[in-house]
């Protein structure tokens, strides 16, 4: 053969393109994001809890860890105390439940082990509100009780911090429960079964193989139940007690100690990121599972009469307190504002509240205003997430896991805290919000909710881009179809269930978010959650709870999309 | 139809070697296989010609035209990958159509190229089909379909075969073959698989460790294998190491030890074999060239192992310190058992002289 003859001269754009560094100016307008809403955001508390009047001093610092007004210390103790206690009663409660339904049969089974995942469908507002419809000093067990017993007082009633701590153990059991169930179901029988032809005892197995193999899933729930606890603020808000770490910045803020504020920011926030660090850190040790496929669990059949008969009631017991909560914000959402104040049960009843949220302008204009806000936020969250999820998965470049972390940073920050760093760093004009003042503008609510939800789009189309074959892809490119017709034509419709499941579970945040808007709304941008929270304190408890029923209806129907969507995921990444 | 041409191709990942120094000059119409064992980088060279990694030193050529930067869907090749790669969310019309669709042909064009190439790889009937209702047999001629449709200049084929099960290998490899024969297109398969290679190609680049070992026709490789590695990857080998002796004319006299000599032909050797009296020199002798019974170059030793397979009997033979191969023909001859006493012999031109590792 000749000596070759024609030798392309590449062009500037494809030296660049093939050159080392290329992917980096691919990536940087993902870290650019992250540094502007995340770092920047953070960086300017900080900055405020150091720089007083007089310059730079560590002046509320000392006073936060003063002992002369111990308010924040007593504070940051609840929090932690708060905390470990869910996480131990969560514990109990979690893990009981994933044995039981997952090691026994019993007559209910079926329908509690879908009734225990209600607790996820509650938005914390919702969940902490009928709590105190159902056991708060006014609430409905109290006054039955009351009145069954002829006293003058309630004969009990959740209040304060151990309020806060049933609410939790409401809402938060069901990440021990997932957990364990997974590790439960991925437990392998016949290590048990060798156990026990090795002459080991039931107590001995339970001691020496059971729980070891759970603690994986132990640990990682407890930081997760943990973690959540400290940055909880609907709850403490609910019972009233005011401290609690998020409450104290609450209340520095609308008393105008902003430096205190950014100070309590600052301490909540190094304690979240510390414990992300340390799940992190721990969930890449941690694995035991897994080791045998195909074999089920097999379960245990509950057989005497006296078992069966008691395992019946106890499952109509738990069938009902899981209800609960909801049926009586259904009930309440028909009661008329205003009727319900000392009986038992609201005495009349009505359609009006529904009519209202979709006809009266001043009622719908919050769910109007919800709608809008997370919109803007979900698409935001949709072009980032599925950037980072496509660059993390495909791209080769250094600083894959400072991007992760960057992106789930966010996620691990209280709400509050959120707020207060975004209240920081755009009440004044700034390059990344093109020079203008956010803060009680539309847009700093949305902004808020693209931060918190920053990971959810991201991760759900990260899991279905490692599932799918990275040769899809090629097979295309060797077609002909360049970059921008694969991704649009290939990589896009592949992973669109993936895209979707997070889309969605991100809007539905939107709606429902409390804990940030209710620092950065104002009048005109009033969003559904702060409505409900006004329409409590007007007494119209009717119109509340009609916009709960929407909000759990709303994330109903989310999880059962979701659901289709990962069965129909898993379907088609069979090959 | 393009040739393809590989100028001293190296490919480095970080620090590790990919492959090495790759020279290689494919025929326009040629089916030319990269063999060799796993890891060896037969992935890695495809993959530059296909154009998803660019070679760190080195150039490639279609034809004359320089194509080593080139993006893939620039190149107009059909490539094959090994778990298929068809597109799970469209249907077997839709996968063939795809790479048309892409070139911007009328719809009437692409039903049309879609329906012929349907017949020819007997697909005809599935275009509805979701590629999940397909059986693995099937897929692969989707896969073969949605790559020969775009009328490539070349047909890249990544171990097409390895996830189907033996009969279907079978049945699959001779229509490969014969699409392209039928269509003369410039073919280049990879495969681990010898048997493969050796029925399929024209030509054949046995390579190892990322660097090529020998290129030539399955009759080369086979019976003038270029070094010990390929005489022993390639079919069943006995290399024998012995000292040269006696050399008279073309006629080469090596003593193995223990009293064995062996005759050979200076002319029946590889490349880069020196012959000096007194040296070493590695010997190459097929199984089934050994023959039964006493006669020149003979060899008496002991029956080890014996393997019935039907066509075949296999002996492992233990001469002294040597131990050898032999195979013969299941003529209904009766069968040895082990250590039983058998004298074989070696025709000279069963003798192959090897050269040194290079
Ligand atoms: N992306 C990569 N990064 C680092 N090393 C790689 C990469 N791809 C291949 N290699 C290495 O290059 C060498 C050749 O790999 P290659 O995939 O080409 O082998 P192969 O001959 O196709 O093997 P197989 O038959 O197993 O497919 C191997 O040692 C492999 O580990
Ligand atoms: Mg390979």
């Amino acid at each position: 053969m000749n000596l070759p003859k024609t030798t392309m001269k590449p062009s500037i754009w494809t030296r660049l393109t093939q050159s080392k560094y290329f992917v980096y100016i691919l990536v940087s307008p993902l870290f650019l994001i992250l540094f502007a809403y995340v770092i920047y955001p953070l960086y300017k508390t900080f900055l405020q809890s150091v720089v007083g009047e007089a310059g730079l001093s560590t002046e509320s610092y000392r006073n936060f860890f003063s002992l002369e007004s111990t308010a924040n210390l007593e504070a940051l103790f609840n929090s932690v105390f708060i905390s470990i206690i869910s996480v131990i009663s969560c514990a109990i409660v979690g893990v009981t439940m994933a044995f039981l339904l997952q090691r026994y049969e019993f007559p209910g089974r079926k329908v509690l082990s879908v009734l225990v995942l209600v607790p996820m469908a509650l938005p914390p507002l919702i969940g902490a509100l009928s709590f105190t419809f159902l056991y708060g000093e006014s609430g409905i067990f109290p006054r039955f009780f009351q009145s069954l017993l002829n006293t003058d007082e309630v004969p009990f009633a959740l209040s304060g911090i151990w309020g806060v701590i049933v609410v939790h153990t409401f809402t938060m059991y069901t990440y021990f429960y997932l957990t364990a169930s997974a590790a439960i179901k991925d437990l392998d029988p016949s290590i048990e079964e060798a156990a026990t032809s090795l002459g080991a005892s039931r107590f001995r197995i339970w001691r020496k193989i059971i729980l070891p193999m759970l603690t994986p899933a132990m640990v990682a729930s407890s930081l997760l139940v943990f973690m959540i606890s400290m940055a909880s603020y609907t709850a403490p808000l609910m019972f009233g007690v005011e401290r609690t770490m998020t409450m104290q910045i609450y209340l520095s803020r609308t008393n105008g100690n902003l430096e205190m504020a950014a100070t309590q920011s600052t301490i909540l926030s190094i304690v979240s990121i510390l414990f992300l660090i340390i799940m992190r850190l721990y969930q890449n040790r941690r694995n035991y599972q897994n080791q045998s496929k195909g074999i089920s669990v097999h379960r245990t059949e509950v057989r005497s009469t006296f078992m069966k008969y008691l395992s019946m009631i106890l499952s109509i017991i738990g069938t009902i307190i899981l209800l609960l909560p909801i049926l009586v914000i259904v009930l309440i959402s028909f009661s008329v504002d205003g009727e319900w104040t000392v009986q038992i049960i609201p005495t009349a009843y009505t359609l009006q509240h529904y009519i209202d949220l979709f006809t009266d302008g001043d009622t719908w204009r919050p769910i109007w205003n919800s709608i809008k806000m997370s919109t803007v936020a979900v698409v935001g969250n949709i072009i980032f997430g599925v950037a980072a999820a496509y660059a993390m998965a495909r791209l080769n470049f250094k600083g894959k896991t400072l991007m992760d972390t960057l992106i789930m940073i966010p996620w691990a920050l209280p709400g509050t805290v959120v707020a207060v760093n975004l209240i920081a760093a755009f009440s004044e004009p700034t390059v990344f919000s093109f020079n203008q003042v956010l803060i009680g503008t539309f847009w700093i609510l949305p902004l808020a909710y693209f931060v918190r939800q920053l990971p959810l789009v991201f991760r759900s189309t990260f899991a279905s881009l490692m599932q799918m074959d990275k040769s899809v892809e090629e097979a295309a490119r060797s077609l002909g179809a360049n970059w921008c017709y694969s991704f649009r034509k290939i990589v896009l419709p592949i992973t669109m269930s993936g895209v979707l499941a997070g889309t969605l579970l991100a809007f539905v945040q939107g709606l429902g978010e409390f804990v940030a808007s209710i620092l950065i709304y104002n009048v005109s941008t009033m969003p559904m959650s702060v409505a409900i929270f006004q329409k409590l304190y007007a007494f119209q408890f009717g119109t509340a709870c009609a916009y709960g029923v929407l909000q759990v209806l709303l994330i109903v129907i989310v999880l059962l999309i979701t659901q289709k969507l990962e069965g129909s995921m898993a379907s088609n990444n069979m090959m | 139809m393009k040739s393809v041409k590989l100028d001293h191709v190296y490919k480095m990942f970080g620090n590790a070697k990919g492959v090495e120094d790759i020279n290689l000059d494919i025929q326009s119409g040629e089916f030319f296989t990269f063999l060799g064992p796993s890891g060896c980088g037969k992935t890695t060279t495809l993959r530059m010609i296909a154009g998803f990694y660019f070679p760190t030193r080195g150039k490639i050529y279609f034809d004359q035209q320089d194509v080593t930067t080139l993006q893939p869907n620039k190149r107009n090749i059909g490539m094959v990958f090994q778990n298929y790669a068809l597109f799970p969310h469209m249907t077997v019309f839709e996968n063939i159509a795809f790479g048309l669709q892409v070139r911007k042909r009328s719809n009437a064009a692409i039903k049309e190229k879609v329906n012929n190439v349907q017949k020819l790889v007997h697909l005809d009937g599935y275009g509805s089909r979701k590629i999940t209702e397909l059986s693995g047999g099937q897929q692969q001629r989707v896969a073969l379909a949605r790559a020969l449709v775009i009328e490539p200049d070349i047909l890249l084929l990544d171990e097409p075969l390895s996830n189907l099960d033996a009969k279907l290998r079978e049945e699959t490899r001779v229509e490969i073959k014969r699409l392209q024969v039928e269509l003369g297109i410039t073919t280049i398969y990879v495969t681990h698989d010898q048997h493969e290679a050796m029925a399929m190609s024209d030509r054949i680049v046995v390579m190892n460790k990322g660097k090529v070992q020998q290129i030539g026709t399955p009759q080369e490789i086979y019976n003038a294998p270029a070094n010990t590695f390929v005489a022993s990857f390639i079919g069943e080998s006995n290399i024998l190491q012995g000292v040269i002796k006696e050399i008279n004319g073309n006629v080469v006299i090596v003593d193995l030890g223990e009293g064995v000599q062996l005759r050979g032909n200076k002319n029946n050797c590889g490349p880069n074999v020196q012959f000096t009296i007194g040296e070493t020199v590695n010997l190459s002798i097929r199984p089934e060239m050994i023959v039964e019974g006493d006669g020149s170059n003979a060899i008496s030793g002991e029956v080890q192992l014996v393997e019935f397979s039907g066509i075949m009997i296999k002996y492992l033979v233990k001469a002294g310190k040597n131990k050898i191969n032999v195979m013969f023909v299941n003529k209904g001859i009766n069968i040895l058992e082990r250590g039983e006493k058998i004298t074989v012999h070696i025709p000279e031109n069963g003798i192959y002289f090897l050269g040194k590792e290079w």
